[in-house]
Formats: structure tokens, C-alpha cells, sequence
């Protein structure tokens, strides 16, 4: 029997099953999906411990301000973090600042944010980016927010870890620089994935699916994680999950 | 009552003209009466530094042409989409951004906040930011013995960021002229840093923050802050933590009108003129 469940549930579902295990995950700007991963994996057994996500008030324990997220990066207290990009290269080069000849730039994306520390400091990086195109995965970034590597002399125990996309999941090998196709997402196929991808990069023959989330985990979104995530992100619940705002 | 305190109109004509302005993003306290009078009153030329990004303060200031210089680490208006006044000066070349990455901004202000002339910040290095930045420059560890795990490698340098001002609201003030901003400290180093701070509080404290154990850590002390004023629902449409969420409806129908320069005249008209304030 099949279990109906919309794209942003398998999304947070196979997010979450990376973070499970570890002790403390943060969730930085803009990030309703891996937010949600992030609360789903604490409300499991087994799952994290600690979520600290920017902007909430009840899912952050932080008392010492901005930097508070920033110092405890750098201490070793942050196991996972998540970040996008306008562009994301083969090499997972992330842009978050824009498209052209900096600084006359032809599109403008918000700014690098904490990405240029957090790339660098946080062990098991996360790119997320539900667009899946050609132009969004390029062969090369058109301005570095962040590299995706770094040469052995740099100050550098985080990095990248996987590449989730709205239709499938790629790993990164730190050593080859490149990213390998893990899974598929359910309706997706191989061939989409390399036609609509701008870098190369590795595939098994056969390419497993993104498993499908079950019956509890998607009661578990839908109900804890869905109000948990609605204060932070009320219009992303509105629209997923048909929440209410509070008036 | 304090000599600090003022009115929201006498506040915002404490910042000149080409000041340096330090502003919270807008899950923290925005002072957006003030900013709302700071368009009326014609300010120009600001050198705006978002701690360490900025929303809807940054759109509004730039649309209304009060801002040439943007120091941030990102300009976001969140699940309300991109920022539209501010990318479209980007794209028309009318406004000078200095990027930059979160901790680089914090540690700026913490440089400033101890009186020294910069701070280390790891990371960065490899990072485009770098090739745009004199005022970062890439150092060592003089303290490297060659035995330590990460002290060998380059580490970048950041010169201290002191504003003019850091303009913020605050949930509670006293009439001694101490703030109350519990756990959102970035207002507290923002305060600290700068020369000024001015500050408008949701609700004025009857008695003194300080003489309140609980109310104490959260406190920034008088002698930090120059000037306060009242302001109900300073921090209308952005929300204000502890008190309310943002005006969802407001801010997308902001980001709509916004999109064009007539749509966004249309704004400041309806809701930021004097005119608009006084209906």
C-alpha cells in the first residue's frame, strides 16, 4: 500500500535521517525544511538532542545573542548546519551573493550570511536547495560565498556532507572534490537528474530511490513537527501542512 | 523622567546625514517608527551595518534614498521573499554593498566594544568576500608553536566596526534610561560598540531594570544609551520577540507594492508620510 505524502515531507523525512545520532543541530535563515528535519529527527528516539533555529524563540536555547550560534560553531558544538545557494558547483562552491561580474551583478541574492565561517567550522554540512536546475547547479559559482574545499594548511574541520535537492540526494567526497549520485527521489529519474544538472558528477549504475517516508514519521510531521516548525515559518505550515496562523 | 527620553521625531533627527548606523535584523527589536521617521525626515547618505543582516529597515531606507553605503552579511525579508528595493539598486548600480558573513560583523563590533583595532575570525580564507574587503586582511597565529592542531594556518584579520549609532526597540525601558532586551544581546554589543545608542521601548518600566535580579542580565545599562522613546508597536510589521509576530499581511502586500518604484512611492505614501502617520 502506498502512503501519500507531498514532496516537502519526503524532503524533511530524508534530512532528518542524516541527522539522527548526532547531539546538536542549527538551522540558520530562510530554512523551513531543514527546520522542520531538524525538529522531526529531535521528536524521535534516537534522534538529535539540541536544535537551535534562528528566529524562533522556543526552538533556540541561545542567551548570548547573535554570535552565541557562531562561537559555539567554532568550539566543536555544532555537529550539523544547512546551506543553499543561489548557484552550487560540482566542486560545492556555494553563491549566495549573485549572478555576474561582482560587484555589478545582474541578479542579487540576499548575501553570504554566516556561510563563510560555517562552511568551514561545522562538521556534516547539508546544502539544501529544492530547485534542482541547470541554473542553479552550475559548473562553476559565479562569486565564492564559501568554498566547498580547502587546501590541507587551512583551519578546517567542517565542510560539506550531502546535496539534497527537490529530486534527489547526492553525497561529497572531500578528497575527489565531487559529488556522487546516492538516490533518487520517488518520480524521478537518472537520466532527469543528469539533464537538469550543470556539474558532473559520479553515478552507481543503478541508482537506488530516496526511500519513501512511513506511516509514523509522516504522523510525526504532520502533527508535532508542523506546529513546532509554524512559529518560525507560519506561511511554510500554512502551506504544507494547512496550518492557521495564531491571530 | 529622564532627559533621555524623546519623542520618535526629535530620535531619528539625532542621526545625521551620512551616520553610520548599526541595525538589528528583523527577529530581534527593529525600531521601525523611527525608521519611519528617519524617510520623513529626508536622512541621506547613511552608512547602514546590519547585525548581522537586515530586512525590511534595510528595503525601506534604500528605496527611500537615504542609504549609500550597505555593510551586511545579507539582506532578507525571510518567507516573504527577496528583498525588493534593495535588489533593485543593486541591479541599478546605486548603491554601494559591502558584503560580508555574519561572525566578521559580530567580531567588528566586539573589537569596538573592547577598544581594539581588530579581531581574528577564522574561516573565510578561499572565500570571494576577501577580494573585496581592505578592510580584512589575512594574518597569522603569532602565538603558533607548530604543535597545535589548527593554530598554523593563515586566519583573517577584521578591522573594529564602530557606528555613529546602533538604533534599535526594546521591549522595556525605565526612566533611568536602562533598556531591557533579555536574550536578544546583539542589541547589547550593538549598544556597546557604538557612540550612540537610541533606542525605542514598547513599554516604559515602572522602577529600575537593574534593581530587578531577573530583569538585570537582559539589561543594557543608561550609560551605554543617549535617547529613548516610547513607541507602541515600535516594531510594526516586523514582529517583536516576546510581544508579537510580524503583520504577515502587511508584509506581503509591502513586497508586492514594493517590486516597482511607483508601487513602492505608493507605499511610503500610504504608510510612511507624515500625512500617513497622522490619519
Amino acid at each position: 500500500m502506498s502512503t501519500d505524502y507531498r514532496p516537502e515531507e519526503l524532503l524533511i523525512a530524508t534530512i532528518a535521517g542524516m541527522l539522527d545520532g548526532l547531539d546538536h543541530v542549527a538551522v540558520g535563515a530562510s530554512s523551513p525544511i531543514p527546520g522542520a528535519a531538524a525538529l522531526l529527527s529531535r521528536a524521535r528516539p534516537g534522534g538529535i538532542r539540541h536544535v537551535s533555529m534562528l528566529g524562533s524563540e522556543a526552538h533556540n536555547p541561545f542567551t548570548n545573542g547573535g554570535v552565541e550560534l557562531f562561537d559555539c560553531a567554532a568550539q566543536g558544538r555544532i555537529d550539523a548546519f544547512f546551506l543553499g545557494g543561489g548557484q552550487i558547483d560540482g566542486e560545492a562552491n556555494i553563491n549566495l551573493v549573485g549572478i555576474g561580474d561582482y560587484p555589478k551583478l545582474k541578479v542579487r541574492f540576499p548575501g553570504s550570511f554566516g556561510s563563510a565561517y560555517l562552511y568551514f567550522l561545522v562538521p556534516r554540512v547539508i546544502l539544501f536547495r529544492e530547485e534542482h536546475t541547470a541554473r542553479v547547479l552550475v559548473p562553476k559559482v559565479d562569486f565564492v560565498s564559501a568554498p566547498g574545499t580547502s587546501a590541507p594548511e587551512i583551519d578546517r574541520p567542517g565542510g560539506p556532507y550531502a546535496l539534497v535537492t527537490g529530486r534527489c540526494v547526492f553525497d561529497f567526497d572531500k578528497a575527489r572534490k565531487r559529488f556522487t549520485l546516492r538516490s533518487v527521489h520517488p518520480g524521478h529519474s537518472a537520466g532527469e537528474i543528469r539533464e537538469n544538472t550543470g556539474f558532473d558528477y559520479d553515478a552507481p549504475e543503478a541508482v537506488p530511490e530516496t526511500p519513501a517516508p512511513d506511516a509514523d514519521t509522516l504522523a510525526l510531521i504532520r502533527g508535532r513537527v508542523a506546529d513546532e516548525v509554524a512559529e518560525t515559518y507560519p506561511a511554510f505550515a500554512e502551506r504544507v501542512f494547512g496550518r492557521q496562523r495564531a491571530a | 523622567m529622564s532627559d533621555r527620553f524623546t519623542d520618535i521625531d526629535s530620535l531619528a533627527a539625532r542621526i545625521p546625514d551620512g551616520a553610520k548606523v548599526a541595525l538589528p535584523p528583523d527577529y530581534s527589536g527593529c525600531a521601525m517608527s523611527a525608521v519611519r521617521a528617519l524617510i520623513n525626515r529626508g536622512a541621506r547618505g547613511l552608512h547602514l551595518v546590519g547585525v548581522p543582516s537586515v530586512g525590511l529597515q534595510g528595503d525601506l531606507l534604500i528605496g527611500a534614498g537615504c542609504v549609500s553605503v550597505l555593510e551586511t552579511a545579507a539582506v532578507t525579508m525571510d518567507e516573504f521573499g527577496p528583498a525588493p528595493r534593495f535588489t533593485a539598486a543593486v541591479r541599478a548600480g546605486t548603491l554601494k554593498v559591502i558584503d560580508g558573513t555574519c561572525p566578521a560583523i559580530h567580531a567588528g563590533l566586539q573589537a569596538a566594544e573592547k577598544g581594539i583595532p581588530f579581531m581574528p575570525v577564522r574561516g573565510i580564507v578561499g572565500s570571494d568576500l576577501l577580494k573585496y574587503r581592505d578592510d580584512w586582511i589575512v594574518g597569522a597565529n603569532p602565538f603558533d608553536d607548530g604543535q597545535s592542531e589548527n593554530g598554523g594556518g593563515p586566519i583573517v584579520l577584521v578591522r573594529a566596526i564602530r557606528p555613529d549609532v546602533a538604533l534599535f526597540h526594546a521591549p522595556l525601558a525605565d526612566r533611568h534610561g536602562n533598556v531591557w532586551v533579555g536574550v536578544r544581546r546583539e542589541m547589547m554589543v550593538m549598544a556597546h560598540a557604538s557612540k550612540a545608542a537610541l533606542v525605542t521601548c514598547e513599554e516604559i518600566y515602572d522602577g529600575n531594570l537593574l534593581a530587578d535580579e531577573k530583569l538585570a542580565a537582559g539589561t543594557i545599562p543608561g550609560l551605554y544609551v543617549s535617547a529613548i522613546a516610547e513607541a507602541k508597536q515600535g516594531a510594526w510589521p516586523v514582529g517583536l520577540f516576546g510581544r508579537y509576530p510580524a503583520d504577515a499581511a502587511h508584509m506581503k502586500e509591502y513586497v508586492e507594492m514594493a517590486r516597482t518604484e511607483e508601487g513602492f512611492a505608493t507605499y511610503l505614501d500610504r504608510f510612511v508620510s507624515r500625512r500617513a502617520a497622522a490619519e
